[in-house]
Protein backbone atom coordinates (compact mmCIF):
# COMPACT_ATOMS: atom_id res chain seq x y z
CA UNK A 1 0.00 0.00 0.00
CA UNK A 2 1.37 3.35 -1.04
CA UNK A 3 -0.51 7.04 0.38
CA UNK A 4 1.22 9.93 -0.75
CA UNK A 5 -0.24 13.74 -0.84
CA UNK A 6 2.12 16.08 -2.63
CA UNK A 7 2.98 19.20 -4.63
CA UNK A 8 4.70 18.00 -7.58
CA UNK A 9 2.89 16.40 -10.83
CA UNK A 10 3.03 12.65 -11.15
CA UNK A 11 2.01 9.61 -13.57
CA UNK A 12 -0.95 7.97 -12.95
CA UNK A 13 0.42 5.24 -15.70
CA UNK A 14 3.35 4.82 -13.11
CA UNK A 15 1.05 4.39 -10.16
CA UNK A 16 -1.65 2.33 -12.31
CA UNK A 17 1.37 -0.28 -12.99
CA UNK A 18 2.76 -0.65 -9.63
CA UNK A 19 -0.83 -2.00 -8.72
CA UNK A 20 -0.10 -5.37 -9.90
CA UNK A 21 3.53 -5.61 -8.42
CA UNK A 22 5.39 -8.97 -8.57
CA UNK A 23 1.80 -10.70 -7.15
CA UNK A 24 1.16 -12.92 -9.77
CA UNK A 25 -2.09 -14.04 -7.45
CA UNK A 26 -3.36 -10.53 -8.86
CA UNK A 27 -6.18 -11.27 -11.31
CA UNK A 28 -7.59 -7.54 -11.67
CA UNK A 29 -6.67 -3.72 -11.00
CA UNK A 30 -9.23 -1.01 -11.10
CA UNK A 31 -7.15 2.23 -11.35
CA UNK A 32 -9.15 6.32 -11.03
CA UNK A 33 -7.73 9.20 -12.15
CA UNK A 34 -9.38 12.71 -11.30
CA UNK A 35 -8.08 15.98 -13.69
CA UNK A 36 -8.57 19.46 -13.75
CA UNK A 37 -11.51 20.35 -15.84
CA UNK A 38 -11.58 23.82 -17.52
CA UNK A 39 -14.67 24.58 -16.35
CA UNK A 40 -16.60 24.70 -13.59
CA UNK A 41 -20.36 25.89 -12.62
CA UNK A 42 -20.82 27.44 -16.38
CA UNK A 43 -16.85 29.11 -15.74
CA UNK A 44 -13.64 28.33 -17.67
CA UNK A 45 -11.21 27.69 -15.34
CA UNK A 46 -7.67 29.06 -15.75
CA UNK A 47 -6.20 27.28 -12.64
CA UNK A 48 -6.55 25.56 -9.00
CA UNK A 49 -5.21 25.94 -5.89
CA UNK A 50 -5.20 22.66 -3.02
CA UNK A 51 -5.37 23.71 0.17
CA UNK A 52 -5.46 20.19 2.58
CA UNK A 53 -4.56 20.20 6.72
CA UNK A 54 -1.22 18.81 6.67
CA UNK A 55 -1.11 15.81 9.09
CA UNK A 56 -4.76 15.12 9.29
CA UNK A 57 -4.31 14.27 5.16
CA UNK A 58 -2.40 11.64 5.04
CA UNK A 59 -3.97 9.83 8.27
CA UNK A 60 -7.50 10.56 6.96
CA UNK A 61 -6.57 8.89 3.76
CA UNK A 62 -4.62 5.96 5.62
CA UNK A 63 -7.65 5.16 7.30
CA UNK A 64 -9.82 5.54 4.15
CA UNK A 65 -7.82 2.60 2.84
CA UNK A 66 -7.55 0.58 5.61
CA UNK A 67 -11.36 0.57 5.75
CA UNK A 68 -11.31 -0.32 2.29
CA UNK A 69 -8.59 -3.13 2.78
CA UNK A 70 -11.23 -4.96 5.97
CA UNK A 71 -14.13 -4.61 3.60
CA UNK A 72 -12.87 -6.46 0.14
CA UNK A 73 -10.20 -9.01 -0.26
CA UNK A 74 -7.81 -6.60 -1.54
CA UNK A 75 -3.86 -7.03 -2.54
CA UNK A 76 -2.56 -3.71 -2.89
CA UNK A 77 -3.94 -0.02 -2.73
CA UNK A 78 -2.15 3.08 -3.74
CA UNK A 79 -3.54 6.57 -3.35
CA UNK A 80 -1.87 9.83 -4.48
CA UNK A 81 -3.33 13.35 -3.93
CA UNK A 82 -2.35 16.49 -5.10
CA UNK A 83 -1.53 19.56 -3.40
CA UNK A 84 -1.11 23.24 -4.25
CA UNK A 85 -1.32 25.18 -7.64
CA UNK A 86 -2.57 22.79 -10.57
CA UNK A 87 -3.20 23.76 -14.05
CA UNK A 88 -6.23 22.55 -15.95
CA UNK A 89 -5.80 19.07 -17.68
CA UNK A 90 -3.65 17.95 -14.92
CA UNK A 91 -4.02 14.52 -12.93
CA UNK A 92 -5.25 15.81 -9.08
CA UNK A 93 -6.00 11.59 -7.93
CA UNK A 94 -5.15 8.76 -8.60
CA UNK A 95 -6.76 5.77 -6.49
CA UNK A 96 -6.32 2.15 -7.81
CA UNK A 97 -7.14 -1.31 -6.09
CA UNK A 98 -5.55 -4.59 -7.15
CA UNK A 99 -7.33 -8.19 -5.96
CA UNK A 100 -7.80 -11.84 -6.82
CA UNK A 101 -11.13 -10.72 -9.26
CA UNK A 102 -12.33 -7.68 -10.54
CA UNK A 103 -15.16 -6.81 -8.03
CA UNK A 104 -13.44 -6.32 -4.81
CA UNK A 105 -11.12 -3.85 -6.63
CA UNK A 106 -14.21 -2.10 -8.57
CA UNK A 107 -15.58 -1.55 -5.23
CA UNK A 108 -13.13 -0.67 -3.43
CA UNK A 109 -11.82 1.94 -5.78
CA UNK A 110 -15.60 3.92 -5.52
CA UNK A 111 -15.65 3.84 -1.69
CA UNK A 112 -11.99 5.26 -1.79
CA UNK A 113 -13.34 7.96 -3.61
CA UNK A 114 -16.56 8.46 -2.35
CA UNK A 115 -14.90 8.72 1.12
CA UNK A 116 -12.11 10.99 0.26
CA UNK A 117 -14.41 13.32 -1.53
CA UNK A 118 -16.57 13.76 1.79
CA UNK A 119 -13.95 12.94 4.56
CA UNK A 120 -10.48 14.04 3.58
CA UNK A 121 -9.64 17.42 4.21
CA UNK A 122 -8.60 19.09 1.20
CA UNK A 123 -10.87 22.20 0.03
CA UNK A 124 -10.33 23.80 -3.95
CA UNK A 125 -9.94 27.28 -5.14
CA UNK A 126 -10.59 27.73 -8.40
CA UNK A 127 -9.58 30.98 -11.06
CA UNK A 128 -12.20 32.03 -13.26
CA UNK A 129 -12.18 35.41 -15.25
CA UNK A 130 -14.63 37.09 -12.07
CA UNK A 131 -11.38 35.90 -9.63
CA UNK A 132 -10.81 33.55 -6.72
CA UNK A 133 -13.38 31.30 -5.94
CA UNK A 134 -13.71 28.52 -3.59
CA UNK A 135 -15.05 24.92 -4.70
CA UNK A 136 -19.05 24.50 -2.94
CA UNK A 137 -19.39 21.03 -1.72
CA UNK A 138 -22.10 18.82 -3.92
CA UNK A 139 -24.93 17.31 -2.06
CA UNK A 140 -24.17 14.18 -4.63
CA UNK A 141 -20.96 13.44 -2.95
CA UNK A 142 -22.49 12.77 0.22
CA UNK A 143 -25.48 10.93 -1.27
CA UNK A 144 -22.50 8.49 -2.90
CA UNK A 145 -21.22 7.82 0.09
CA UNK A 146 -24.51 7.04 1.99
CA UNK A 147 -24.37 3.87 -0.15
CA UNK A 148 -21.73 2.16 1.64
CA UNK A 149 -23.93 2.37 4.52
CA UNK A 150 -26.20 -0.18 3.36
CA UNK A 151 -24.91 -1.76 0.67
CA UNK A 152 -22.48 -4.62 1.77
CA UNK B 1 -4.20 25.72 26.30
CA UNK B 2 -6.12 24.49 22.84
CA UNK B 3 -4.21 24.26 19.44
CA UNK B 4 -7.19 25.96 17.02
CA UNK B 5 -7.01 26.05 13.06
CA UNK B 6 -9.08 27.12 10.68
CA UNK B 7 -9.09 26.06 7.02
CA UNK B 8 -9.87 27.23 3.36
CA UNK B 9 -12.85 29.68 3.62
CA UNK B 10 -12.63 30.22 7.23
CA UNK B 11 -9.14 30.65 7.35
CA UNK B 12 -9.51 33.65 4.83
CA UNK B 13 -12.89 35.09 5.97
CA UNK B 14 -11.36 34.85 9.83
CA UNK B 15 -7.79 36.41 8.87
CA UNK B 16 -6.75 33.27 10.77
CA UNK B 17 -5.02 30.52 10.24
CA UNK B 18 -4.06 29.28 14.50
CA UNK B 19 -4.45 30.55 17.46
CA UNK B 20 -4.15 29.23 20.63
CA UNK B 21 -6.88 29.57 23.44
CA UNK B 22 -6.33 29.16 26.84
CA UNK B 23 -7.71 26.09 28.83
CA UNK B 24 -11.03 26.67 30.18
CA UNK B 25 -12.51 23.76 31.56
CA UNK B 26 -16.30 25.57 31.35
CA UNK B 27 -15.24 24.80 27.26
CA UNK B 28 -16.86 21.28 26.98
CA UNK B 29 -17.31 20.15 23.42
CA UNK B 30 -16.34 21.70 20.27
CA UNK B 31 -19.84 23.26 20.20
CA UNK B 32 -18.83 25.17 23.32
CA UNK B 33 -15.69 26.39 21.40
CA UNK B 34 -17.29 27.28 18.65
CA UNK B 35 -20.06 29.74 20.54
CA UNK B 36 -17.08 31.19 22.70
CA UNK B 37 -15.51 32.05 18.61
CA UNK B 38 -18.92 33.32 17.80
CA UNK B 39 -19.33 35.82 20.25
CA UNK B 40 -16.42 37.77 19.26
CA UNK B 41 -18.70 39.11 16.90
CA UNK B 42 -20.07 39.72 13.31
CA UNK B 43 -16.40 38.47 12.06
CA UNK B 44 -16.72 35.07 13.27
CA UNK B 45 -20.55 34.31 12.32
CA UNK B 46 -19.09 32.31 9.18
CA UNK B 47 -18.61 29.69 11.98
CA UNK B 48 -22.41 29.81 12.40
CA UNK B 49 -22.60 27.62 8.86
CA UNK B 50 -24.75 24.59 9.45
CA UNK B 51 -22.69 22.40 7.16
CA UNK B 52 -19.61 23.62 8.97
CA UNK B 53 -16.77 20.27 9.90
CA UNK B 54 -14.34 19.97 12.56
CA UNK B 55 -11.33 17.72 13.83
CA UNK B 56 -10.26 17.11 17.33
CA UNK B 57 -6.53 16.12 16.95
CA UNK B 58 -6.53 15.42 13.69
CA UNK B 59 -9.65 13.27 13.28
CA UNK B 60 -13.08 13.85 12.34
CA UNK B 61 -16.00 14.32 14.67
CA UNK B 62 -18.84 15.54 15.65
CA UNK B 63 -19.03 19.42 17.67
CA UNK B 64 -20.71 17.63 20.67
CA UNK B 65 -17.31 15.36 20.85
CA UNK B 66 -15.61 16.48 24.46
CA UNK B 67 -12.25 18.05 24.37
CA UNK B 68 -9.47 18.15 26.57
CA UNK B 69 -6.38 20.58 27.79
CA UNK B 70 -3.44 20.22 24.90
CA UNK B 71 -6.25 19.48 22.07
CA UNK B 72 -5.73 20.16 18.36
CA UNK B 73 -9.04 21.49 17.29
CA UNK B 74 -9.87 22.75 14.03
CA UNK B 75 -12.93 24.07 12.06
CA UNK B 76 -13.28 23.72 8.14
CA UNK B 77 -16.46 24.01 5.38
CA UNK B 78 -17.20 20.93 3.88
CA UNK B 79 -14.07 19.16 2.46
CA UNK B 80 -14.13 19.33 -1.87
CA UNK B 81 -11.22 17.25 -3.00
CA UNK B 82 -10.67 14.58 -5.23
Amino acid sequence: MRIAVQQQAFDPGEWLNRLQGDNQGTGAVVGFVGYVRDYNDGDPVAGMWLEHYPGMTEKALQGIADQASERWPLLDVQLIHRVGQLDPGEPIVFVGAASAHRQAAFAATEFIMDYLKTRAPFWKRETTPQGERWVESRESDEQALERWSSQP
Amino acid sequence: MINLQFFARYREQLDCEAEQLPWDASLQTLADVRQHLLARGEQWQVLAEPRIMCARNQELCSLEALIADGDELAFFPPVTGG
